[in-house]
Formats: structure tokens, sequence, C-alpha cells
């Protein structure tokens, strides 16, 4: 199962790189230093695609897959759950600082100030 | 019968305003173990009273108490209720119009519960599935995953397989000892499973989305929650490094140049608060104070268990 979640983090690797779709073939043959079998990579897509993080067209007898979406979106979705922005203050994460207001955040730089430490933004 | 339904009924109301005095008062970040533990009684004490009293109003005298009494008024009442305008029918329809409501709320209050439970746990499998595909560990941090985002976020999704979490922004942000500061802050999070602290008052949230004072008891626990994971760090780690951590992620969350996310910033002065309690702390609670807290949660919620199946 691990092994699964690491190859699926590979794929997806390789998908966001190309600029175009690509098929299993290519995708096996840009995963060298595995050594896949064809059907394992094959399984491997499909699951992404089911998932959701892939997308797959006909392209003549064969399928080719890219990204559902690029890499900054899902890091922005990640961010955008971890920051809180939805306000609500769910239970799914715990933060360990919030996101603060500018006049807030302007008090906690006067602060950092005042205990002698030098901001290092 | 009314007795203990008056009784119910005191608790159900009086519990209201003493949560705004908890919520207002200042020992309780002298304290947030104690504290946290009067606001679970008060909820669970709130919760039980506010049924048992109006099931208790449709009640009728058994030697079961309220909650034997509720079954017995509900067969009485349906067996009276008809629809010939007699003083027998008018009371047995007021007497389901009791019960109904009782069970309404009851059912209210466990639906938010699964339905918030339900909520995070598709939102922590969905957050672990990205992390999986994006997150990599470093060296800087070892246990936890980077995701690489100039924003300054440090979280943990708690779960039987938790995850603690830091943007590349706070590695970048933060020196060796701050790091290890929000580390142990984490961890605490994670091994004490604080989220299921909060939790409750989460989905007292959704069954109240209105009410300001719910949303001030919510806040008021989430903030316990920090204090206490704060406090199970300084274990580990000096006050000062997990100070200027917090003041550090605190100042520039959201300052990163990206801007893809709108600030929705956290009540005024929690971050601030915290760090004045690391850096001036006021003396804990006596142990005998703290004692006393403890009794009176635990009478806060034997209290309604006690009408309840207290025959009469």
């Amino acid at each position: 199962m691990k092994r699964l979640g690491e190859l699926e983090r590979a794929v997806m690797d390789v998908l966001w790189e190309s600029a175009e779709p690509l098929t299993v073939r290519q995708v096996g043959a840009r995963l060298t230093d595995r050594d896949l079998a064809h059907t394992t990579v094959m399984t491997v897509l499909d699951r992404l695609a089911k998932k959701g993080f892939a997308r797959r067209q006909r392209d003549g007898r064969a399928w080719r897959y890219c990204a559902a979406e690029d890499q900054e979106t899902y890091v922005t979705e990640l961010m955008m759950h971890a920051l809180d922005q939805t306000g609500d203050r769910s239970a799914a994460l715990a933060s360990f600082a919030r996101r603060v207001s500018d006049s807030e955040a302007q008090v906690l730089r006067q602060a950092l100030e005042s205990l002698g430490e030098i901001a290092r933004d | 019968m009314l007795p203990p339904v008056l009784l119910l009924a005191v608790v159900a109301v009086g519990t209201v305003p003493a949560a705004a005095a908890l919520a207002s008062a200042r020992w309780p970040s002298r304290s947030p173990a104690a504290a946290i533990l009067l606001w679970q009684a008060l909820g669970l004490s709130w919760g039980l009273a506010a049924v048992g009293a109006l099931v208790g109003l449709g009640a009728v005298h058994t030697r079961w108490g309220v909650a034997g009494g509720a079954l017995s008024g509900a067969v009485h009442a349906l067996r009276h209720a008809t629809l010939e305008p007699t003083a027998d029918a008018l009371i047995a329809v007021g007497r389901l119009a009791f019960l109904a409501a009782g069970a309404a709320l009851l059912a209210l209050l466990c639906w938010v519960l699964l339905a918030a439970s339900a909520a995070v746990l598709l939102a922590r499998r969905r957050h672990r599935v990205l992390l999986s595909l994006l997150a990599h560990g470093d060296p800087k941090v070892p246990g936890a995953l980077v995701v690489d985002s100039p924003e300054a976020a440090a979280y943990c999704v708690p779960g039987l397989r938790s995850r603690i979490v830091v943007s590349a922004g706070t590695l970048a942000l933060l020196d060796a000892a701050e790091l290890a500061a929000v580390l142990a802050h984490e961890r605490a999070h994670l091994r004490a499973r604080h989220d299921l602290v909060v939790l409750p008052f989460c989905a007292l949230g959704r069954a109240f989305p209105r009410s300001r004072l719910v949303r001030q008891v919510h806040a008021a626990v989430a903030l316990l929650v920090e204090m206490l994971a704060d406090d199970r760090a300084l274990r580990h780690r000096p006050a000062r490094e997990l100070a200027t951590a917090l003041l550090r992620v605190g100042a520039f969350a959201g300052q990163a140049p990206s801007g893809a996310l709108a600030a929705v910033p956290e009540p005024e002065g929690e971050t601030a608060a915290r760090v004045a309690r690391l850096l001036a702390p006021s003396p804990r609670l006596p142990a005998l104070t703290s004692a006393l807290i403890c009794s009176a949660a635990a009478a806060l919620v034997a209290l309604p268990i006690v009408v309840l199946v207290m025959p009469v």
C-alpha cells in the first residue's frame, strides 16, 4: 500500500513535468529507474484518474493521461485548508498560529522587535 | 412532576449566563485543562437539561424519573390524543408537543455531532491524499512533512494516521530552535487528541450558526487547547523560542507574495494573548481551586443525570 502511494506520487510528478498528455508507455519510459511493468503503470494511472488527479483522453487506440490540475493549484488548496480560510474553524486540522489581521500583525512585529529579534522575512 | 422539570429548566437556562461568564473570565489561561473540563461539563449539562426539561414537560409521573416518565407520557398521550376537544385530549396534544420538541433537540444535537465528525474525516482524508502527492520530508524538521509554499503555515492533521506539516515559508522564517518548538507544540496536539476536544463545540456551532455565544465558546475552547499544547511544548523547549516562533508565524502568515489566499483573521488578540502568557506567565491556579473547579464540573453533569433517572 505504501509502495502504491509512492508510485502515485512518482507518476504525478511525471504528469506534472510533461507539457502534453502521455501514454502509459511514455509514463513508464520516464520512470526508468523503477523498472515497472506496463500493467503496474496502467493501474496507477487508472487509480489517479478515478481519484480525479489525472484526466485521460482517447488517442487512437491508446489512452493519454495528463494531470487534472497543476501542482500549484493543489498546494493552494492545502494552504487554504491549513490556514483555515473557510473561517469556520473546523476541527479537521490544528494550526500552530492562525492568520491575524493586518493591525494585529503590526502589533506582533513590534513585539518581536522589542524582544530584540530582527524580523527575518 | 414539576419540581424535577423545574430543576432541569433552571440548569438549562442557567448554563447560558454561566457560559457567557466563563467566556469572558480571565482565570482559564492560568489553568487551561480545568477550564476545558468545565466547558465540556457546561455543554453536556446544558444538552442533558434542555432535552430533559422538554421531555419532562410531556412526562407522566412514574417510578423511573423523568426519562421513564417521558416514555409512559408518550404512550399515555398517544392513547388519549383524539380530535375531540376534551380537556384530556388537549393535555395529550400538549404533552406530545413537548416530547417531540425534546426528541427533536436531541436528534439535532446528535446529528450535528455526526455531521461535523464526517466532515472532519472527509476533509482530513482529502488533505492526506494531497500531502502524499505533494509533500516531502526535510532534515530540518524530522518527522514532519514540508509543502513547497511561501505561506507561513504550520499545522497537524490529527487522526489515526496523523501528520505534522510545515510550509517552506515557515522553514525559511524560523530558526532551528523555533522549529523544534513548533514541532513540540503540534506533537502535543496529536498525542492528546485535542481535535476531539474541539469537535463537539465545532458541532454546536453548526447547530446554532447565528448564536454569538456559541461562537465565543468555540473560540474560547480552541484557544484553551492551543494554550494546553503551548504548556506541553514548554516541557521540552524554552518559552522564548515558542513565543518568537508564534510571533513570526503570526506576523507573517498570509504575507506571502502569492496573494492567492484572502485573509480571514482570527479573533483579535489570540496570538498576542498566547505570547504574553509565555513570556510573562501568571501563576497557575492553586491546587485547591483546580480541585474545586473539577468538582463543580462533575456536579454540573451529575445533576441533570440524577434528576433524569431519579424516582420521585
